[in-house]
Protein backbone atom coordinates (compact mmCIF):
# COMPACT_ATOMS: atom_id res chain seq x y z
CA UNK A 1 0.00 0.00 0.00
CA UNK A 2 1.88 3.08 -1.56
CA UNK A 3 2.21 5.89 1.84
CA UNK A 4 -0.44 8.38 -0.13
CA UNK A 5 -2.94 6.09 1.41
CA UNK A 6 -2.10 5.93 5.08
CA UNK A 7 -4.12 7.14 7.95
CA UNK A 8 -2.88 9.92 10.02
CA UNK A 9 -2.08 7.47 12.51
CA UNK A 10 -0.17 5.22 10.41
CA UNK A 11 1.81 7.80 8.96
CA UNK A 12 2.77 8.98 12.55
CA UNK A 13 3.71 6.20 13.98
CA UNK A 14 6.10 5.12 11.09
CA UNK A 15 7.99 8.57 10.85
CA UNK A 16 8.67 8.25 14.55
CA UNK A 17 10.24 4.83 14.00
CA UNK A 18 12.05 6.13 11.20
CA UNK A 19 10.07 3.67 8.39
CA UNK A 20 9.71 6.30 6.39
CA UNK A 21 10.49 9.75 5.60
CA UNK A 22 8.26 13.23 5.59
CA UNK A 23 9.83 13.79 2.15
CA UNK A 24 9.33 10.40 0.70
CA UNK A 25 5.50 10.17 2.61
CA UNK A 26 5.44 13.97 0.55
CA UNK A 27 6.69 12.55 -2.69
CA UNK A 28 3.50 9.92 -2.54
CA UNK A 29 1.24 12.36 -1.87
CA UNK A 30 2.63 14.63 -4.65
CA UNK A 31 3.13 11.96 -7.40
CA UNK A 32 -0.57 10.60 -6.57
CA UNK A 33 -1.72 14.77 -7.29
CA UNK A 34 -0.27 14.99 -10.33
CA UNK A 35 -2.18 11.95 -11.62
CA UNK A 36 -5.31 12.76 -10.15
CA UNK A 37 -5.81 16.10 -12.04
CA UNK A 38 -9.07 14.47 -13.52
CA UNK A 39 -10.39 14.40 -9.82
CA UNK A 40 -10.12 18.78 -10.04
CA UNK A 41 -9.59 18.75 -6.24
CA UNK A 42 -6.16 20.52 -6.00
CA UNK A 43 -6.31 23.74 -7.31
CA UNK A 44 -3.16 25.45 -6.16
CA UNK A 45 -0.59 22.66 -5.60
CA UNK A 46 2.65 24.04 -3.72
CA UNK A 47 5.45 21.29 -3.81
CA UNK A 48 7.91 23.37 -3.32
CA UNK A 49 6.57 24.88 0.43
CA UNK A 50 5.65 21.02 0.47
CA UNK A 51 9.07 20.04 0.27
CA UNK A 52 10.55 22.48 2.15
CA UNK A 53 8.54 21.85 5.40
CA UNK A 54 8.77 18.15 4.51
CA UNK A 55 12.40 18.29 5.46
CA UNK A 56 11.83 20.72 8.31
CA UNK A 57 10.27 17.63 9.77
CA UNK A 58 12.32 15.36 8.84
CA UNK A 59 15.11 17.29 10.96
CA UNK A 60 12.46 17.90 14.13
CA UNK A 61 11.31 13.93 13.92
CA UNK A 62 15.09 13.25 13.63
CA UNK A 63 15.24 14.96 17.56
CA UNK A 64 12.50 12.56 18.73
CA UNK A 65 10.05 15.45 20.27
CA UNK A 66 7.96 15.63 17.09
CA UNK A 67 4.24 16.53 17.47
CA UNK A 68 1.31 13.85 16.03
CA UNK A 69 0.88 16.01 13.19
CA UNK A 70 4.76 16.44 12.00
CA UNK A 71 5.64 16.00 8.64
CA UNK A 72 1.97 14.72 7.81
CA UNK A 73 0.91 15.65 4.29
CA UNK A 74 -2.31 17.64 4.44
CA UNK A 75 -4.39 19.58 1.75
CA UNK A 76 -5.66 22.91 2.88
CA UNK A 77 -9.65 24.16 1.59
CA UNK A 78 -9.33 27.68 -0.79
CA UNK A 79 -11.11 29.22 2.07
CA UNK A 80 -8.07 29.72 4.60
CA UNK A 81 -5.40 32.25 3.79
CA UNK A 82 -2.02 31.19 3.50
CA UNK A 83 0.93 33.11 2.88
CA UNK A 84 2.15 34.36 -0.34
CA UNK A 85 -0.28 31.12 -1.54
CA UNK A 86 -3.28 32.06 -3.71
CA UNK A 87 -6.56 32.46 -1.71
CA UNK A 88 -9.48 32.63 -3.60
CA UNK A 89 -12.28 31.07 -1.53
CA UNK A 90 -13.46 29.63 -5.22
CA UNK A 91 -14.27 33.02 -6.49
CA UNK A 92 -13.32 35.07 -9.44
CA UNK A 93 -13.78 38.66 -7.59
CA UNK A 94 -10.18 36.99 -5.77
CA UNK A 95 -8.22 36.52 -8.33
CA UNK A 96 -4.68 37.25 -7.75
CA UNK A 97 -5.36 37.68 -4.26
CA UNK A 98 -2.19 36.19 -2.03
CA UNK A 99 -2.40 36.90 1.58
CA UNK A 100 0.14 38.65 3.29
CA UNK A 101 -0.62 36.52 6.56
CA UNK A 102 -1.08 33.16 7.44
CA UNK A 103 -4.77 31.99 9.32
CA UNK A 104 -4.52 30.80 12.74
CA UNK A 105 -5.38 27.08 11.76
CA UNK A 106 -2.62 26.88 9.02
CA UNK A 107 -0.47 28.47 11.66
CA UNK A 108 -1.08 26.00 14.19
CA UNK A 109 -0.96 22.92 11.61
CA UNK A 110 2.87 24.22 10.37
CA UNK A 111 4.01 24.80 13.88
CA UNK A 112 3.50 21.33 14.61
CA UNK A 113 5.06 19.88 11.36
CA UNK A 114 2.56 19.42 8.53
CA UNK A 115 3.09 19.64 5.45
CA UNK A 116 0.46 21.49 2.81
CA UNK A 117 0.48 19.99 -0.64
CA UNK A 118 -1.83 22.77 -1.69
CA UNK A 119 -5.37 24.39 -1.87
CA UNK A 120 -8.22 22.46 -2.49
CA UNK A 121 -11.41 23.33 -4.83
CA UNK A 122 -14.61 24.34 -3.10
CA UNK A 123 -17.79 26.09 -3.66
CA UNK A 124 -17.27 29.90 -4.22
CA UNK A 125 -17.20 31.29 -1.03
CA UNK A 126 -18.59 27.62 0.48
CA UNK A 127 -21.81 28.49 -0.98
CA UNK A 128 -22.84 25.29 -2.42
CA UNK A 129 -23.68 21.47 -1.81
CA UNK A 130 -22.22 20.26 -5.06
CA UNK A 131 -18.79 21.91 -5.54
CA UNK A 132 -20.58 23.08 -8.69
CA UNK A 133 -20.22 26.88 -7.92
CA UNK A 134 -16.46 26.82 -8.27
CA UNK A 135 -14.29 29.36 -10.47
CA UNK A 136 -12.03 26.89 -10.09
CA UNK A 137 -14.84 24.33 -12.17
CA UNK A 138 -15.99 20.95 -10.52
CA UNK A 139 -14.64 18.94 -8.57
CA UNK A 140 -15.36 14.98 -9.34
CA UNK A 141 -15.83 12.77 -7.07
CA UNK A 142 -13.59 9.61 -7.09
CA UNK A 143 -16.45 7.39 -6.52
CA UNK A 144 -18.29 6.22 -9.86
CA UNK A 145 -20.52 3.89 -10.76
CA UNK A 146 -21.58 4.57 -14.22
CA UNK A 147 -19.80 6.72 -17.10
CA UNK A 148 -21.75 9.95 -14.93
CA UNK A 149 -19.48 12.20 -12.90
CA UNK A 150 -20.47 12.60 -9.86
CA UNK A 151 -20.65 15.56 -7.06
CA UNK A 152 -18.35 14.84 -3.98
CA UNK A 153 -20.47 17.41 -2.45
CA UNK A 154 -19.87 20.57 -0.99
CA UNK A 155 -18.83 22.93 -0.04
CA UNK A 156 -15.82 21.51 0.72
CA UNK A 157 -15.74 19.12 -2.22
CA UNK A 158 -12.37 19.22 -3.29
CA UNK A 159 -11.11 17.96 0.41
CA UNK A 160 -13.64 15.00 0.39
CA UNK A 161 -12.30 14.20 -3.25
CA UNK A 162 -8.85 14.41 -2.13
CA UNK A 163 -8.94 12.51 0.77
CA UNK A 164 -11.06 9.56 -0.86
CA UNK A 165 -8.74 9.47 -3.15
CA UNK A 166 -5.71 9.33 -1.22
CA UNK A 167 -4.16 12.22 -2.50
CA UNK A 168 -3.14 13.44 0.75
CA UNK A 169 -3.50 11.72 4.53
CA UNK A 170 -6.53 14.11 5.33
CA UNK A 171 -7.59 18.41 4.58
CA UNK A 172 -9.30 20.82 6.04
CA UNK A 173 -12.76 21.96 5.87
CA UNK A 174 -14.97 24.15 6.76
CA UNK A 175 -18.55 23.62 7.66
CA UNK A 176 -21.87 26.72 8.05
CA UNK A 177 -24.66 24.45 6.89
CA UNK A 178 -23.05 21.11 6.76
CA UNK A 179 -20.11 21.62 4.53
CA UNK A 180 -17.69 18.96 6.13
CA UNK A 181 -20.37 16.31 6.88
CA UNK A 182 -22.36 16.08 3.87
CA UNK A 183 -18.91 15.80 1.33
CA UNK A 184 -17.23 13.49 3.95
CA UNK A 185 -20.57 11.27 3.68
CA UNK A 186 -21.03 11.71 -0.03
CA UNK A 187 -16.82 10.45 -0.27
CA UNK A 188 -16.88 7.50 2.26
CA UNK A 189 -14.66 9.64 4.69
CA UNK A 190 -14.80 10.67 8.14
CA UNK A 191 -15.60 14.75 8.77
CA UNK A 192 -16.46 16.42 12.15
CA UNK A 193 -17.59 20.54 12.50
CA UNK A 194 -16.55 21.27 16.13
CA UNK A 195 -18.32 23.18 18.60
CA UNK A 196 -18.87 27.09 17.38
CA UNK A 197 -15.61 28.81 18.80
CA UNK A 198 -13.48 25.03 19.37
CA UNK A 199 -11.33 26.56 16.49
CA UNK A 200 -9.95 29.86 15.99
CA UNK A 201 -11.95 31.31 12.31
CA UNK A 202 -8.99 33.90 12.16
CA UNK A 203 -8.15 34.17 8.45
CA UNK A 204 -10.46 31.91 7.27
CA UNK A 205 -12.56 33.72 4.61
CA UNK A 206 -15.97 34.79 6.55
CA UNK A 207 -19.16 32.98 4.86
CA UNK A 208 -21.65 33.29 8.05
CA UNK A 209 -19.72 34.25 11.35
CA UNK A 210 -22.21 32.81 13.49
CA UNK A 211 -22.33 29.37 11.77
CA UNK A 212 -18.68 29.07 10.43
CA UNK A 213 -16.64 26.21 11.87
CA UNK A 214 -13.29 24.63 10.26
CA UNK A 215 -12.80 21.34 11.17
CA UNK A 216 -10.86 17.90 9.83
CA UNK A 217 -12.01 15.44 6.85
CA UNK A 218 -9.91 12.15 7.14
CA UNK A 219 -9.77 8.89 6.61
CA UNK A 220 -11.43 7.44 10.16
CA UNK A 221 -12.22 8.65 13.64
CA UNK A 222 -8.76 8.34 15.13
CA UNK A 223 -7.16 10.94 12.35
CA UNK A 224 -9.64 13.17 13.16
CA UNK A 225 -9.49 13.20 16.80
CA UNK A 226 -5.41 13.53 16.23
CA UNK A 227 -5.99 16.12 13.16
CA UNK A 228 -8.60 18.28 15.31
CA UNK A 229 -6.03 18.42 18.17
CA UNK A 230 -3.82 20.30 16.40
CA UNK A 231 -6.93 22.83 14.93
CA UNK A 232 -8.38 23.01 18.46
CA UNK A 233 -7.64 25.94 21.13
CA UNK A 234 -8.08 29.57 22.10
CA UNK A 235 -7.11 32.59 19.91
CA UNK A 236 -7.27 35.99 20.80
CA UNK A 237 -7.58 37.26 17.18
CA UNK A 238 -11.08 35.44 17.24
CA UNK A 239 -13.34 36.86 19.78
CA UNK A 240 -15.84 34.17 19.56
CA UNK A 241 -13.14 31.77 19.85
CA UNK A 242 -13.43 29.38 23.34
CA UNK A 243 -10.56 30.51 26.24
CA UNK A 244 -11.49 26.45 27.21
CA UNK A 245 -8.82 23.72 27.78
CA UNK A 246 -8.25 21.24 24.57
CA UNK A 247 -8.93 17.77 26.21
CA UNK A 248 -7.00 14.62 24.62
CA UNK A 249 -9.45 13.30 21.78
CA UNK A 250 -7.63 10.43 20.86
CA UNK A 251 -7.20 9.53 24.41
CA UNK A 252 -11.02 9.67 24.54
CA UNK A 253 -10.99 7.31 21.90
CA UNK A 254 -12.39 3.97 24.20
CA UNK A 255 -14.47 2.40 22.21
CA UNK A 256 -16.63 2.13 25.46
CA UNK A 257 -20.54 3.93 25.15
CA UNK A 258 -22.19 1.02 27.76
CA UNK A 259 -24.79 3.10 29.37
CA UNK A 260 -24.82 5.87 26.97
CA UNK A 261 -27.96 7.25 25.81
CA UNK A 262 -28.16 7.93 22.01
CA UNK A 263 -31.20 10.25 21.00
CA UNK A 264 -33.05 9.05 17.84
CA UNK A 265 -34.91 12.09 16.73
CA UNK A 266 -38.00 11.45 15.33
CA UNK A 267 -38.28 14.66 13.48
CA UNK A 268 -35.31 13.60 11.22
CA UNK A 269 -37.94 10.91 9.16
CA UNK A 270 -38.59 13.42 6.35
CA UNK A 271 -41.32 12.37 4.14
CA UNK A 272 -40.03 10.66 0.93
CA UNK A 273 -36.44 9.31 2.66
CA UNK A 274 -35.39 6.60 0.40
CA UNK A 275 -35.90 3.56 2.21
CA UNK A 276 -32.30 2.88 1.68
CA UNK A 277 -31.40 5.74 3.93
CA UNK A 278 -34.18 4.76 6.71
CA UNK A 279 -32.33 1.40 6.49
CA UNK A 280 -28.90 2.61 6.92
CA UNK A 281 -29.98 4.76 10.30
CA UNK A 282 -31.53 1.46 11.52
CA UNK A 283 -28.26 -0.80 10.91
CA UNK A 284 -26.83 2.35 13.18
CA UNK A 285 -29.15 2.22 15.96
CA UNK A 286 -28.42 -1.58 15.79
CA UNK A 287 -25.08 -0.64 16.62
CA UNK A 288 -24.80 1.62 18.94
CA UNK A 289 -27.59 -0.90 20.87
CA UNK A 290 -25.21 -3.60 20.62
CA UNK A 291 -22.09 -1.56 22.06
CA UNK A 292 -24.30 -1.62 25.20
CA UNK A 293 -25.59 2.41 24.11
CA UNK A 294 -29.59 3.10 25.20
CA UNK A 295 -31.18 3.71 22.78
CA UNK A 296 -33.78 6.48 23.31
CA UNK A 297 -36.58 7.99 20.86
CA UNK A 298 -36.62 11.80 20.90
CA UNK A 299 -37.95 14.86 19.59
CA UNK A 300 -36.62 18.34 18.43
CA UNK A 301 -40.02 20.08 17.15
CA UNK A 302 -38.72 23.31 15.59
CA UNK A 303 -36.16 20.66 13.09
CA UNK A 304 -38.49 21.47 10.21
CA UNK A 305 -37.72 25.10 10.80
CA UNK A 306 -34.07 24.79 10.53
CA UNK A 307 -33.25 24.98 6.61
CA UNK A 308 -35.68 28.56 6.26
CA UNK A 309 -33.88 30.32 9.51
CA UNK A 310 -30.67 29.16 7.96
CA UNK A 311 -31.68 30.92 4.43
CA UNK A 312 -32.32 33.88 6.35
CA UNK A 313 -29.29 33.77 8.55
CA UNK A 314 -26.26 32.81 6.43
CA UNK A 315 -27.03 35.05 3.79
CA UNK A 316 -27.99 37.79 6.21
CA UNK A 317 -24.26 37.67 7.56
CA UNK A 318 -23.15 36.42 4.08
CA UNK A 319 -24.24 40.04 2.65
CA UNK A 320 -22.31 41.98 5.43
CA UNK A 321 -19.31 39.89 4.79
CA UNK A 322 -18.85 40.17 1.45
CA UNK A 323 -19.50 43.84 1.08
CA UNK A 324 -15.63 44.13 1.64
CA UNK A 325 -15.33 42.91 -1.66
CA UNK A 326 -15.02 46.51 -3.77
CA UNK A 327 -12.35 46.54 -5.89
CA UNK A 328 -10.35 48.67 -3.84
CA UNK A 329 -8.17 46.64 -1.32
CA UNK A 330 -7.93 42.92 -3.14
CA UNK A 331 -8.59 40.99 -5.94
CA UNK A 332 -10.56 41.81 -8.98
CA UNK A 333 -11.75 45.41 -10.48
CA UNK A 334 -13.66 45.33 -13.48
CA UNK A 335 -12.61 47.73 -16.27
CA UNK A 336 -14.46 51.18 -16.10
CA UNK A 337 -15.73 53.35 -18.89
CA UNK A 338 -15.25 56.54 -19.60
CA UNK A 339 -17.14 58.79 -16.60
CA UNK A 340 -17.99 55.52 -14.48
CA UNK A 341 -17.59 56.67 -10.68
CA UNK A 342 -16.91 54.92 -7.55
CA UNK A 343 -20.58 53.32 -7.63
CA UNK A 344 -20.17 51.94 -11.15
CA UNK A 345 -16.83 50.59 -9.84
CA UNK A 346 -18.31 48.88 -6.83
CA UNK A 347 -21.42 47.38 -8.72
CA UNK A 348 -19.23 45.99 -12.04
CA UNK A 349 -16.33 44.65 -9.79
CA UNK A 350 -19.08 42.47 -7.73
CA UNK A 351 -21.08 41.35 -10.81
CA UNK A 352 -18.21 40.20 -12.41
CA UNK A 353 -16.49 38.51 -9.71
CA UNK A 354 -19.19 36.84 -6.99
CA UNK A 355 -20.72 33.96 -9.16
CA UNK A 356 -24.68 33.36 -9.92
CA UNK A 357 -25.12 31.53 -6.50
CA UNK A 358 -22.92 34.23 -4.59
CA UNK A 359 -25.01 37.40 -6.15
CA UNK A 360 -28.51 35.43 -4.94
CA UNK A 361 -27.31 35.23 -1.56
CA UNK A 362 -26.03 38.39 -1.14
CA UNK A 363 -29.07 39.95 -2.55
CA UNK A 364 -31.02 37.48 -0.33
CA UNK A 365 -29.03 38.65 2.60
CA UNK A 366 -29.49 42.42 1.58
CA UNK A 367 -33.31 42.38 1.18
CA UNK A 368 -33.67 40.18 4.78
CA UNK A 369 -31.83 42.78 6.24
CA UNK A 370 -33.40 45.97 4.62
CA UNK A 371 -35.32 48.55 6.09
CA UNK A 372 -39.06 47.31 6.67
CA UNK A 373 -38.22 43.65 6.63
CA UNK A 374 -35.38 43.16 9.24
CA UNK A 375 -37.93 41.91 11.79
CA UNK A 376 -40.16 40.17 9.40
CA UNK A 377 -37.29 37.90 8.39
CA UNK A 378 -34.01 38.28 10.04
CA UNK A 379 -35.02 38.57 13.90
CA UNK A 380 -37.92 36.15 13.29
CA UNK A 381 -35.07 33.45 12.28
CA UNK A 382 -33.02 34.60 14.95
CA UNK A 383 -36.07 33.81 17.12
CA UNK A 384 -36.45 30.49 15.69
CA UNK A 385 -33.07 29.94 15.86
CA UNK A 386 -33.31 30.28 19.57
CA UNK A 387 -36.35 27.51 19.62
CA UNK A 388 -33.78 24.90 17.68
CA UNK A 389 -31.18 25.14 19.98
CA UNK A 390 -33.58 24.94 23.29
CA UNK A 391 -34.80 21.62 21.42
CA UNK A 392 -31.21 20.63 21.67
CA UNK A 393 -30.65 21.93 25.08
CA UNK A 394 -33.81 20.48 26.41
CA UNK A 395 -32.97 16.88 25.16
CA UNK A 396 -29.33 16.95 26.40
CA UNK A 397 -30.43 17.96 30.13
CA UNK A 398 -32.85 15.12 30.09
CA UNK A 399 -29.65 13.03 30.11
CA UNK A 400 -29.08 12.32 25.99
CA UNK A 401 -25.33 11.93 25.19
CA UNK A 402 -25.37 11.60 21.55
CA UNK A 403 -27.99 11.95 18.98
CA UNK A 404 -27.76 9.54 15.76
CA UNK A 405 -29.17 11.18 12.17
CA UNK A 406 -29.03 9.92 8.76
CA UNK A 407 -25.83 12.42 7.47
CA UNK A 408 -27.47 13.14 4.04
CA UNK A 409 -31.32 12.37 2.62
CA UNK A 410 -29.12 10.55 -0.67
CA UNK A 411 -25.88 9.08 -1.94
CA UNK A 412 -23.67 11.47 -4.52
CA UNK A 413 -26.02 12.71 -7.15
CA UNK A 414 -24.36 13.41 -10.82
CA UNK A 415 -22.71 16.99 -11.73
CA UNK A 416 -25.28 18.61 -13.98
CA UNK A 417 -28.20 16.52 -12.54
CA UNK A 418 -29.53 19.13 -10.28
CA UNK A 419 -29.04 22.30 -13.00
CA UNK A 420 -32.97 22.80 -13.27
CA UNK A 421 -33.47 22.31 -9.69
CA UNK A 422 -34.76 25.48 -8.38
CA UNK A 423 -32.23 27.13 -5.65
CA UNK A 424 -34.41 26.04 -2.91
CA UNK A 425 -34.51 22.36 -3.89
CA UNK A 426 -30.83 22.50 -3.77
CA UNK A 427 -30.87 23.88 -0.31
CA UNK A 428 -32.31 20.73 1.19
CA UNK A 429 -28.85 18.51 0.63
CA UNK A 430 -28.42 20.50 4.21
CA UNK A 431 -31.87 18.85 6.00
CA UNK A 432 -29.58 16.95 8.64
CA UNK A 433 -26.93 18.76 8.99
CA UNK A 434 -27.61 22.95 9.52
CA UNK A 435 -29.45 22.32 12.33
CA UNK A 436 -26.35 21.63 14.21
CA UNK A 437 -24.83 24.96 12.73
CA UNK A 438 -27.47 26.84 13.81
CA UNK A 439 -27.33 25.31 17.78
CA UNK A 440 -23.59 25.68 17.46
CA UNK A 441 -23.48 22.19 18.52
CA UNK A 442 -20.47 19.41 17.39
CA UNK A 443 -21.19 16.84 14.40
CA UNK A 444 -19.38 14.36 12.94
CA UNK A 445 -19.87 12.34 9.78
CA UNK A 446 -18.61 9.07 9.61
CA UNK A 447 -19.31 6.14 6.79
CA UNK A 448 -21.44 3.37 7.60
CA UNK A 449 -22.29 1.25 4.41
CA UNK A 450 -22.98 1.71 0.39
CA UNK A 451 -26.51 1.87 -1.63
CA UNK A 452 -27.60 -0.17 -3.77
CA UNK A 453 -25.57 1.49 -6.39
CA UNK A 454 -22.15 0.80 -4.70
CA UNK A 455 -21.68 4.67 -3.61
CA UNK A 456 -21.17 5.85 0.13
CA UNK A 457 -23.47 6.54 2.84
CA UNK A 458 -23.03 7.92 5.99
CA UNK A 459 -24.33 8.42 9.24
CA UNK A 460 -23.87 11.87 11.82
CA UNK A 461 -23.69 11.74 15.76
CA UNK A 462 -23.95 15.37 17.17
CA UNK A 463 -22.64 15.88 20.83
CA UNK A 464 -23.12 17.79 23.43
CA UNK A 465 -21.55 21.31 23.02
CA UNK A 466 -17.60 21.03 23.86
CA UNK A 467 -18.03 17.62 23.95
CA UNK A 468 -16.14 16.50 21.02
CA UNK A 469 -14.16 14.26 23.06
CA UNK A 470 -17.32 11.97 23.79
CA UNK A 471 -18.45 12.84 20.51
CA UNK A 472 -15.45 11.14 18.51
CA UNK A 473 -15.34 8.32 21.19
CA UNK A 474 -19.28 7.38 20.21
CA UNK A 475 -18.27 7.55 16.27
CA UNK A 476 -15.42 5.48 16.97
CA UNK A 477 -17.99 3.06 18.14
CA UNK A 478 -20.15 3.33 14.88
CA UNK A 479 -16.70 3.19 12.62
CA UNK A 480 -15.61 -0.29 14.58
CA UNK A 481 -19.22 -1.56 14.17
CA UNK A 482 -19.86 -0.08 10.63
CA UNK A 483 -16.34 -1.64 9.17
CA UNK A 484 -16.75 0.39 6.45
CA UNK A 485 -12.95 -0.42 4.60
CA UNK A 486 -14.68 0.25 0.63
CA UNK A 487 -12.18 2.70 -1.51
CA UNK A 488 -13.50 4.12 -4.65
CA UNK A 489 -11.96 2.39 -8.01
CA UNK A 490 -9.43 3.70 -9.71
CA UNK A 491 -10.14 5.44 -12.68
CA UNK A 492 -8.44 8.94 -12.91
CA UNK B 1 -44.80 37.67 -0.36
CA UNK B 2 -43.25 37.96 -4.10
CA UNK B 3 -40.80 39.92 -5.50
CA UNK B 4 -41.69 42.15 -8.44
CA UNK B 5 -39.04 43.64 -10.90
CA UNK B 6 -38.71 46.89 -9.32
CA UNK B 7 -38.23 45.64 -5.79
CA UNK B 8 -35.20 42.82 -7.76
CA UNK B 9 -33.43 46.39 -9.29
CA UNK B 10 -33.52 47.96 -5.83
CA UNK B 11 -31.91 45.02 -3.69
CA UNK B 12 -29.58 44.77 -6.61
CA UNK B 13 -28.85 48.46 -6.16
CA UNK B 14 -28.32 48.40 -2.08
CA UNK B 15 -26.29 45.48 -2.90
CA UNK B 16 -24.14 46.74 -5.22
CA UNK B 17 -24.58 44.43 -7.90
CA UNK B 18 -24.91 45.77 -11.52
CA UNK B 19 -28.13 43.28 -13.02
CA UNK B 20 -28.76 44.08 -16.51
CA UNK B 21 -32.61 44.73 -17.34
CA UNK B 22 -33.22 41.84 -19.05
CA UNK B 23 -32.12 39.48 -16.35
CA UNK B 24 -33.91 41.17 -13.40
CA UNK B 25 -37.04 38.61 -14.32
CA UNK B 26 -35.76 35.85 -13.19
CA UNK B 27 -33.49 37.43 -10.92
CA UNK B 28 -37.29 38.19 -8.81
CA UNK B 29 -38.55 34.97 -9.66
CA UNK B 30 -35.22 33.41 -7.75
CA UNK B 31 -35.72 35.99 -4.65
CA UNK B 32 -39.42 35.21 -4.54
CA UNK B 33 -38.51 31.38 -4.64
CA UNK B 34 -36.45 31.86 -1.81
CA UNK B 35 -38.74 34.39 0.27
CA UNK B 36 -41.50 32.08 -0.01
CA UNK B 37 -39.63 29.38 1.76
CA UNK B 38 -38.80 31.76 4.07
CA UNK B 39 -42.93 32.17 4.84
CA UNK B 40 -42.70 28.74 7.23
CA UNK B 41 -41.14 31.05 10.04
CA UNK B 42 -44.14 32.66 10.17
CA UNK B 43 -45.96 29.03 11.55
CA UNK B 44 -43.66 29.19 14.84
CA UNK B 45 -44.82 30.70 18.01
CA UNK B 46 -42.15 32.95 18.96
CA UNK B 47 -44.03 34.67 21.46
CA UNK B 48 -41.33 35.98 24.27
CA UNK B 49 -38.68 34.84 22.75
CA UNK B 50 -35.76 36.73 22.06
CA UNK B 51 -33.51 36.75 18.98
CA UNK B 52 -30.34 34.69 19.57
CA UNK B 53 -27.06 36.76 19.76
CA UNK B 54 -24.30 34.29 20.79
CA UNK B 55 -24.88 30.86 20.16
CA UNK B 56 -22.71 29.70 23.31
CA UNK B 57 -23.61 31.88 26.52
CA UNK B 58 -20.28 34.39 26.31
CA UNK B 59 -19.52 37.87 26.93
CA UNK B 60 -16.79 39.20 24.31
CA UNK B 61 -13.53 39.53 25.48
CA UNK B 62 -11.77 42.92 26.37
CA UNK B 63 -8.21 44.37 26.11
CA UNK B 64 -6.67 47.63 26.62
CA UNK B 65 -6.85 50.22 23.91
CA UNK B 66 -3.38 50.09 22.79
CA UNK B 67 -1.74 50.20 19.37
CA UNK B 68 -0.63 46.09 18.98
CA UNK B 69 0.94 46.16 15.18
CA UNK B 70 1.94 48.09 12.49
CA UNK B 71 4.00 50.12 10.05
CA UNK B 72 2.66 47.29 7.11
CA UNK B 73 1.77 50.00 5.13
CA UNK B 74 3.16 47.67 2.03
CA UNK B 75 1.67 44.56 3.27
CA UNK B 76 -1.44 46.46 3.20
CA UNK B 77 -1.31 47.49 -0.16
CA UNK B 78 0.32 44.68 -1.92
CA UNK B 79 -2.99 43.26 -3.03
CA UNK B 80 -4.73 46.50 -3.86
CA UNK B 81 -6.20 46.38 -7.58
CA UNK B 82 -4.23 50.46 -7.68
CA UNK B 83 -2.53 51.39 -5.14
CA UNK B 84 -0.77 54.98 -5.55
CA UNK B 85 1.97 56.95 -3.18
CA UNK B 86 1.21 55.13 -0.15
CA UNK B 87 -2.93 55.15 -0.81
CA UNK B 88 -5.24 53.14 -2.12
CA UNK B 89 -6.63 54.65 -5.43
CA UNK B 90 -9.97 54.88 -6.33
CA UNK B 91 -12.57 57.07 -9.10
CA UNK B 92 -13.06 60.68 -8.06
CA UNK B 93 -15.67 60.04 -4.72
CA UNK B 94 -16.13 64.08 -4.63
CA UNK B 95 -16.48 66.07 -7.34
Amino acid sequence: MSANSWTIAAARDALRKGDITAVDLTMSCLTAIDAGDALNAFVHKTPEIALDQARAADARLATGEAPAMCGIPLGIKDLFCTKGVPSQAASNILRGFKPEYESTVTTKLFDAGAVMLGKLNMDEFAMGSSNESSCYGNAVNPWKVDDRALTPGGSSGGSAAAVAADLCLAATGTDTGGSIRQPAAFTGIVGIKPTYGRVSRWGIVAFASSLDQAGPMTKTVRDAAIFLQAMAGHDPKDSTSADIAVPDFEAALTGDIRGKVIGIPKEYRMDGMPEEIEALWQNGIAMMRDAGAEIRDISLPHTKYALPAYYVIAPAEASSNLARYDGVRYGHRAKLAQGDGITEMYEKTRAEGFGPEVQRRVMTGTYVLSAGFYDAYYNRARRVRALIKRDFDLAFAAGVDAILTPATPSSAFGLGEMANASPVEMYLNDVFTVTVNLAGLPGVAVPVGLDAKGLPLGLQLIGKPWDEAGLLNHAYVLEKAAGFVSKPRKWW
Amino acid sequence: MSIDIDTARKVAKLARIRVEEADLPKLAQDLSGILGFMEQLNEVDVTGIEPMTSVTPMRLKRRADVVTDGNIQAAVLKNAPDAREGFFAVPKVVE
